[in-house]
């Protein structure tokens, strides 16, 4: 087992091996986690949270990679998430974004990690908050996520960044209009990657349709942008745009709003698991259980869910009393 | 009769049922490794289609029982085995050897970093130089590999893919320096860089460009080199990725049809470079499975030839092909049992009508395999030939319900895959996509559990063990091939006339960068002992580099 | 042996230019079925991108495949590397065609375990989940 002080130093003095193994206890363990959080007291830097998101095959991976080169080559560290899904069955994972980061392999000023989801629906792992809060603490200046890309349900990933790129591309043609529940209203920056294939300049203007739709809902003009990830164009634009991104919500108070309603999801999400996790325990103490009594079927849940956690309650705070 | 016959066989089906009924038969379904199931019997009423449409005779349209009328009754395949290791010297050797022993045609296998066209002393290539074939980085080697040997009077076959362009330029200046005119040498490159990105992992450049030096070379022989065989597209590689029978067949045949629509897309006319296409089949376990195989691809391919590609001339409609036992299949159990799988595969080939054949030796899955184990391999084959009595007569197997039937089975499947891979895009979408590569690796995953479940018994693995004593006497590689391929290379950087090389290598980037045929300055190029890395290195810096991301 | 809730991360990597990747990918999915997380690399890795993808991704394991006889030279690189970044503590084992006689030498480098050819996946599984140390 790693000894936690030990971790801590070896992380604080930027040992690349000790920041991995952080990020592994604060995936697999709240616990622990949260002992080193305190251990790391308030981060230092105040990095840039970006995620990128979109249909599988529209090129998330090589974008992000792009990406990043153009964040290192102006002197940026950054740090790249990269999640997959995990198998219903087994739990396990194959993560293989890897293979198309290529480019960053050797470099000094990036740290890669892949992670599952871990079960998770969203898109996003249930640890990934973790993760990312963990990394704020690795002297980065920008942290780029990048999602599944389920194509839809990723709304997820809106509440774990500061700014969300969506990736689309052309020949998805009329399956756009299937993409835009949810998908569309997160975006802060839209790319439409492959744009040297036919059609894309048609993508293009029917997200900016689809956008423009939804004019007064946002809080400033979001660019629709041309790319080719496996050869760079159009990089140094997406750059660009999420700079101006970034000082726009700066200014006008957004991203500290984003930041405090992305912590009181955090929290709250925590506060769910345990009062969960503390109810259960009891209903399973119970003699005669609860919910062992109910007939599958024809009892009513909700009233059934209300009474049982009425009982709880009253039965907690009578051991609160006693225990004072 | 058909009513008569039917009649009867449904009878005849009740009393099989009821002796079923009483005892079972070794399985519930019987399959091939391609999930075609796989009837009790198979009598005429199975046999559908026209004879003289399908099946025909042989040499005539559409090829099913061969491509000559008198296959092996004029001339036994050519026994051609695959060999090359360490130092050109060493190699050289080994062919004397198997020139000395009857082979009657040369393979060369190359090391890993020429495949991939870096020279010996690039980093990449530590650790890999000399150990799965010969390494060649000049013209120098290249003129070492085949010294004493007459280049007019033996067909080689080059494994070579991404840099194949640069090896048929290096032959041909060995043999004119032999004395040999270009227009007189025989033999075969593969250059075959689909089934590459999809199955066997040796690519450089990006499909666009690689397939532009493919069509650059069938142009240039169309020209010059009117015997060499410009393409050997493989479905070994594929099968030995895991793909099934009919996978193979399938991918093999839409990288074909993607060849030819690219050099019909270069300006080239048909019936100038399909004649000099070849193609390369596994051979595998199943053993009428496979024999029918090669039966079907040489139908499918006629057919998709004559339809789809307007061909005229007959020799475009030919599929001829080489074979090679199913590497796979070998197992480091108990290897001398090898030697039966190779009998066996090497039999289902010559039943299907292959044009040369290489058989594995029985210590390949361990190692390169030992003068010994290569002999016995050649001697399997020969005495297949001349013992056997199978080459007597061509096409033996023709008119067996059941191969008829399953020639039938794997035809349709292996269509209606190519079909899927059309609608994609064709077969660089395909691959792009990475739907073979997915394709191929659900196979693959299939087979390992079928295995593992012991649903398919491979003797010696998963069933009849013995305790036995590790392999002695294993093949291998001198240590310091790499140390004295480095050093021969920095004598060659010193003695060659360097202005020579920057002036062909800088014509090579003007060629490369217009859409001039690449061949006449990578012949300039090899000839000044310009290096294979070097070429290459000039090629990556205008073409790019393919890197392969598609998943599992 | 791993505390219950951990996953085991593997990294399955293809060390050098052999391009034979049937055996890793076929690995890599048993693993997966098993439960573990897998990080494929891809094909052509030095030994410096495999340990600099071993260190980051903080893998328990290091399955390393090699079929074109370079392994003598390639796995002993990437322990040598992972000595010196003190993570030697990660287990390595290997695959692909290596003959019986190179297998003590590799060992003794600090190759755990080498599965030759027709080893069933579940075997390979089965050490891993023994063998991988605890985080």
């Amino acid at each position: 087992m790693l000894c936690l002080d030990n971790l801590r130093e070896r992380f604080l003095q930027g040992n690349m091996r000790a920041l991995a193994q952080s990020i592994s206890l604060v995936e697999d363990n709240p616990e622990l986690g949260a002992k080193l959080f305190s251990l790391l007291g308030q981060p230092q830097g105040n990095p840039r949270i970006i995620g990128v998101t979109g249909p599988p095959g529209a090129g998330k991976s090589t974008l992000t990679a792009k990406l990043a080169l153009a964040l290192l080559a102006r002197g940026e560290r950054v740090a790249l998430l990269l999640i997959d899904p995990s198998s219903p069955f087994s739990g396990g994972a194959i993560l293989g974004d890897r293979i198309r980061m290529h480019e960053l392999s050797g470099l000094s000023d990036v740290y890669i990690r892949s992670l599952s989801t871990r079960g998770s629906l969203g898109g996003l792992s249930a640890a990934t908050a973790r993760v990312l809060r963990l990394l704020q603490h690795g002297n980065f200046s920008t942290i780029i996520l990048e999602t599944v890309g389920t194509g839809q349900a990723e709304t997820d990933v809106v509440m774990a960044v500061d700014a969300v790129v969506v990736v689309a591309v052309p020949g998805l043609g009329d399956d756009i209009q299937a993409m835009k529940a949810g998908i569309m209203e997160i975006a802060d920056v839209f790319v439409v990657n492959k744009a040297d294939r036919d059609g894309a300049d048609r993508t293009k203007l029917q997200i900016e349709a689809m956008l423009g739709m939804q004019e007064g809902r946002r809080v400033h003009p979001i660019q629709v942008l041309p790319t080719i990830a496996t050869t760079g164009y159009g990089v140094a634009e997406l750059t660009q745009a999420l700079d101006d991104h970034f000082a726009y919500v700066e200014q006008s108070g957004e991203l500290a709003r984003r930041r405090e309603k992305r912590w009181h999801k955090e929290f709250s999400a925590y506060v769910a698991n345990i009062l969960l996790g503390d109810f259960f325990s009891w209903a399973n103490r119970q003699d005669i259980g609860i919910m062992a009594n109910a007939e599958w079927g024809e009892i009513e849940v909700y009233g059934l869910a209300k009474k049982a956690t009425a009982q709880y309650f009253t039965e907690r705070m009578k051991r609160h009393v006693e225990e004072d | 009769m058909n009513e008569q016959l039917q009649n009867f066989f449904v009878k005849w089906d009740e009393k099989a049922q009821k002796s079923v009924a009483k005892n079972p038969e070794r399985k519930l379904m019987f399959t091939n490794a391609s999930r075609l199931s796989i009837k009790r019997v198979y009598t005429p009423l199975d046999v559908t289609g026209d004879y003289l449409d399908d099946i025909s005779l042989p040499g005539e349209y559409p090829f099913t029982r061969g491509v000559q009328p008198t296959m092996y009754r004029g001339r036994f395949w050519t026994m051609r085995q695959y060999a090359g290791m360490a130092s050109a010297e060493e190699s050289n050797d080994r062919y004397l050897y198997l020139l000395e022993q009857g082979q009657t045609g040369l393979s060369v296998a190359f090391d890993l970093p020429t495949q991939i066209g870096y020279d010996s002393d690039h980093p990449l290539a530590a650790g890999e130089v000399g150990k799965v074939g010969v390494a060649i980085d000049s013209l120098a080697d290249m003129e070492l590999l085949f010294k004493g040997i007459p280049l007019d009077k033996v067909s080689t076959s080059m494994t070579i893919n991404a840099p194949a362009a640069v090896l048929l330029a290096m032959y041909i200046v060995v043999a004119e320096k032999q004395g040999v005119s270009q227009d007189k040498l025989v033999g075969t490159i593969q250059n075959d860089i689909l089934k590459e990105y999809a199955a066997r992992g040796t690519y450089i450049f990006p499909p666009g460009p690689s397939m532009r030096l493919i069509t650059d070379i069938f142009a240039y022989c169309a020209q010059h080199v009117p015997e060499w065989n410009t393409i050997s597209i493989s479905g070994y590689h594929i099968r030995e990725a895991g793909s099934t029978a009919v996978q193979e067949v399938a991918f093999t045949l839409s990288d074909g049809i993607a060849y030819v629509a690219a050099a019909i897309l270069a300006g080239l006319d048909v019936d100038d470079f399909a004649p000099r296409l070849s193609f390369f089949f596994n051979s595998h376990v199943d053993f009428f499975e496979e024999v029918a195989k090669f039966r079907a691809a040489r139908r499918l391919w006629a057919k998709i030839m004559k339809e789809r590609f307007k061909a005229k001339n007959p020799r475009s409609m030919m599929l001829r092909f080489h074979t090679q036992t199913g590497g796979s299949t070998l197992t480091a159990q108990q290897p001398d049992n090898n030697v039966v799988r190779v009998t066996l595969q090497a039999l289902a080939a010559v039943l299907g009508g292959t044009q040369s054949l290489h058989t594995n030796s029985r210590d390949e899955a361990l190692a390169l395999p030992t003068e010994e184990s290569v002999r016995i391999a050649l001697r399997t084959q020969q005495i297949i030939a001349c013992e056997s009595g199978v080459a007597d007569t061509v096409d033996p197997l023709a008119g067996s319900y059941y191969i008829e039937n399953l020639t039938n089975e794997i035809e349709v499947a292996a269509w209606s895959q190519i079909q899927k891979i059309d609608a994609l895009g064709g077969a660089i979408a395909a691959i792009e996509k990475g739907y073979m590569q997915r394709e191929i690796q659900e196979s693959a995953y299939d087979w390992q559990m079928q295995v593992e479940r012991k649903e398919r018994i491979v003797v010696g693995v998963n069933q009849f063990h013995v305790k036995e004593d590790a392999l002695r006497g294993l093949l291998r590689v001198d240590a310091t091939v790499g140390e004295k391929q480095v050093q021969r290379l920095q004598v060659l950087r010193s003695q060659r006339d360097n202005q020579q090389v920057r002036v062909a290598l800088a014509q090579l980037e003007t060629d490369a960068k217009s859409t001039a045929n690449i061949m006449p300055s990578l012949i300039e190029a090899v000839r000044a002992y310009a290096t294979l890395g070097e070429i290459c290195n000039c090629l990556r810096n205008i073409f790019g580099e393919y890197h392969a991301d598609n998943l599992l | 042996m791993m505390t219950e809730g951990m996953q085991i991360r593997v990294l399955v990597a293809k060390p050098g230019l052999d391009g034979h990747d049937r055996g890793a990918k076929v690995i890599a999915r048993a693993l997966r079925d098993a439960g573990m997380e897998v990080i494929y690399t891809g094909l052509r890795q030095t030994p410096e991108q495999i340990v600099e993808a071993a260190l980051q991704e903080d893998v328990d394991v290091i399955g390393l495949s090699c079929l074109s006889g370079a392994h003598n030279h390639l796995f002993a690189q990437v322990i040598e590397l992972l000595k010196k970044h003190h993570a030697e503590d990660i287990l390595v084992v290997g695959g692909g065609v290596i003959p019986e006689e190179d297998i003590p030498l590799l060992k003794a480098q600090g190759v755990k375990e080498i599965f030759t050819p027709g080893t069933g996946t579940l075997a390979v599984v089965e050490y891993i989940k023994k063998h991988a140390l605890p985080r």
